[in-house]
């Protein structure tokens, strides 16, 4: 389901990015231009799958699957609508329903980072190797930022179980509205661990050719670019599920059309997912707003400003329970 | 059960093995990392949830990864390396890894693992209110001074690798 979602960002982003350059964007193949990731997949399966000289070949070959599957596995505990019951029986929908989800997430999107790294070595390309450098360095960096403002939303809750966060979160009890700095702190984190503008310089094309996939081509380099943009819409989920009420919002529509629980829960998913793609909407207009950052600049944001933040939100969320603000 | 329990045991001694026998550095560390993914199942086969996912996490997600970039950094030469590092301090090895061996069959051979000891199950853990709440329990009571310490020790290997980074050459 969240697999075909990858390929539509593509064309999505080309188009707001379009749209706000004042052109067009992709418009000939298919209706308004839909169908033109299809044909970049086409493209991109045909081109012929070469080694560059003196790569490792297992490891060139490993580092885009590495990354596919780190971006695939963290949705798998992400929860679309409420458990169902349908003739007796309780379906969850989530692919895993773990009472330590949260630290699942945390622990394989810091598996992430390896396709990067791996991929920049492995191609035997000094650019590369140098976008791999600062690909892991910034992910590291920004990693604690992303863990600390998560443990302040976990101790807010009260547990790491998805599902029981997003049902703490009906009646617009949203984590945003009592968590807004840890909110500020996961988009910016998540901003830097999926690599983009303004925190793309892993693959800063002015300076690094292409970076860590300067070497990559057919669909090898379609793994990459897919991965990117599942990861993209993974963060984009997990920040509905924390701060945005996961799939709660729409409930006064399943009261008006008075909605059996499958229908009930297909609401859920739409209400999930209408919250995603304004998030993919937003992610898509931040890289047309704002320039590259500088990279030591990026460094002191992280270490210097936004982790001495997160720690002091962490402090503070932990008083206000304790004095049973909360 | 039983076989997944096997089977990842045997690849987490194999890579293990591959660790110390590849010649250059970033092959070792990235079998260690799958060595380390492979304990990580282990732990979830024993139902330690919060021990696989905190194994992942700070071993395989930060500690290696900054194994890796070191190494990528320094960009050694594999046989180089071998020479300068690796010849000098063989008795000291042979040794330590003779000491490791020695006390890990007195522990063996004394029985002290039967099997049987401690009290947490994974029965009475979920009916104590999950693993969470069992490990911190334990870590923040019984276990605090030994936490506590813990810190201080890593509180002490920062300072002095600032110190050392920090000295002028």
């Amino acid at each position: 389901m969240f697999i075909s979602m990858a390929p539509l960002l593509v064309w999505f982003e080309r188009r707001v990015a379009a749209f706000i350059q004042d052109r067009l964007g992709p418009n000939r193949v298919g209706p308004i231009g839909i169908l033109q990731p299809v044909a970049d997949g086409i493209k991109l399966i045909f081109k012929e799958e070469f080694f560059p000289a003196l790569s490792n070949k297992v490891l060139y070959f490993l580092a885009p699957c590495i990354s596919l599957f780190v971006s695939l596995f963290v949705f798998a505990v992400i929860p679309f609508a409420a458990p169902v019951e349908i003739n007796g029986k309780i379906l969850y929908p989530q692919v895993a329903n773990l009472n330590i989800g949260m630290l699942y997430v945390l622990a394989i999107s810091s598996l992430g980072v390896y396709g990067i790294m791996i991929g920049g070595w492995s191609s035997n390309n000094k650019y590369s190797l140098l976008g791999g450098l600062r690909a892991s360095s910034q992910m590291i960096s920004y990693e604690l930022t992303m863990g600390m403002s998560v443990a302040a939303v976990v101790l807010f809750f009260g547990t790491f179980d998805l599902q029981k966060i997003v049902e703490t979160q009906s009646g617009f009890h949203w984590g945003v509205i009592f968590q807004p700095v840890s909110f500020f702190l996961f988009l910016v984190a998540a901003l830097a661990e999926s690599n983009r503008v303004p925190f793309d310089l892993p693959e800063g094309e002015t300076e690094l050719v292409g970076g860590y996939h300067t070497e990559y081509g057919g669909m090898k380099f379609g793994g990459f670019l897919f991965a990117e943009y599942l990861n993209i819409v993974t963060l984009s989920g997990m920040m509905v599920t924390l701060f945005f009420g996961g799939y709660n919002g729409l409930e006064w529509f399943s009261n008006l059309v008075d909605a059996s629980p499958v229908l009930n829960a297909v609401i859920q998913f739409s209400a999930f997912s209408i919250k995603t793609l304004l998030l993919l909407f937003f992610f898509v207009w931040v890289r047309w707003t704002y320039p590259r950052f500088r990279y030591d600049q990026i460094m002191r944001l992280g270490w210097k400003i936004l982790l001495p933040i997160s720690i002091g939100n962490l402090l503070v969320t932990a008083m206000l329970i304790y004095w049973g603000v909360f | 059960m039983d076989w997944f329990v096997y089977g990842f045991s045997a690849l987490a001694i194999a890579s293990a093995i591959m660790v110390i026998t590849r010649r250059n550095p970033i092959i070792s560390a990235l079998y260690l990392c799958l060595t380390l993914f492979c304990l990580a199942a282990l732990f979830v086969l024993l139902e330690a949830y919060f021990i696989a996912a905190v194994q992942v996490l700070v071993y395989a997600g930060a500690v290696m990864v900054l194994f890796i970039f070191v190494i990528m950094l320094l960009n050694l030469d594999p046989e180089k390396m071998i020479v300068e590092y690796f010849q000098t301090p063989r008795m000291i090895s042979v040794i330590s890894a003779l000491l490791l061996f020695g006390f890990l069959t007195f522990v063996f051979w004394t029985n002290n693992i039967t099997g049987e000891r401690g009290y947490d199950f994974p029965v009475q853990i979920t009916q104590g209110g999950g693993h969470l709440k069992a490990m911190s329990s334990k870590l923040f009571t019984t276990f605090l001074l030994a936490f506590e310490v813990t810190s201080i020790l890593l509180l002490v290997a920062i300072v002095g690798a600032v110190v050392l980074a920090k000295r002028k050459v």
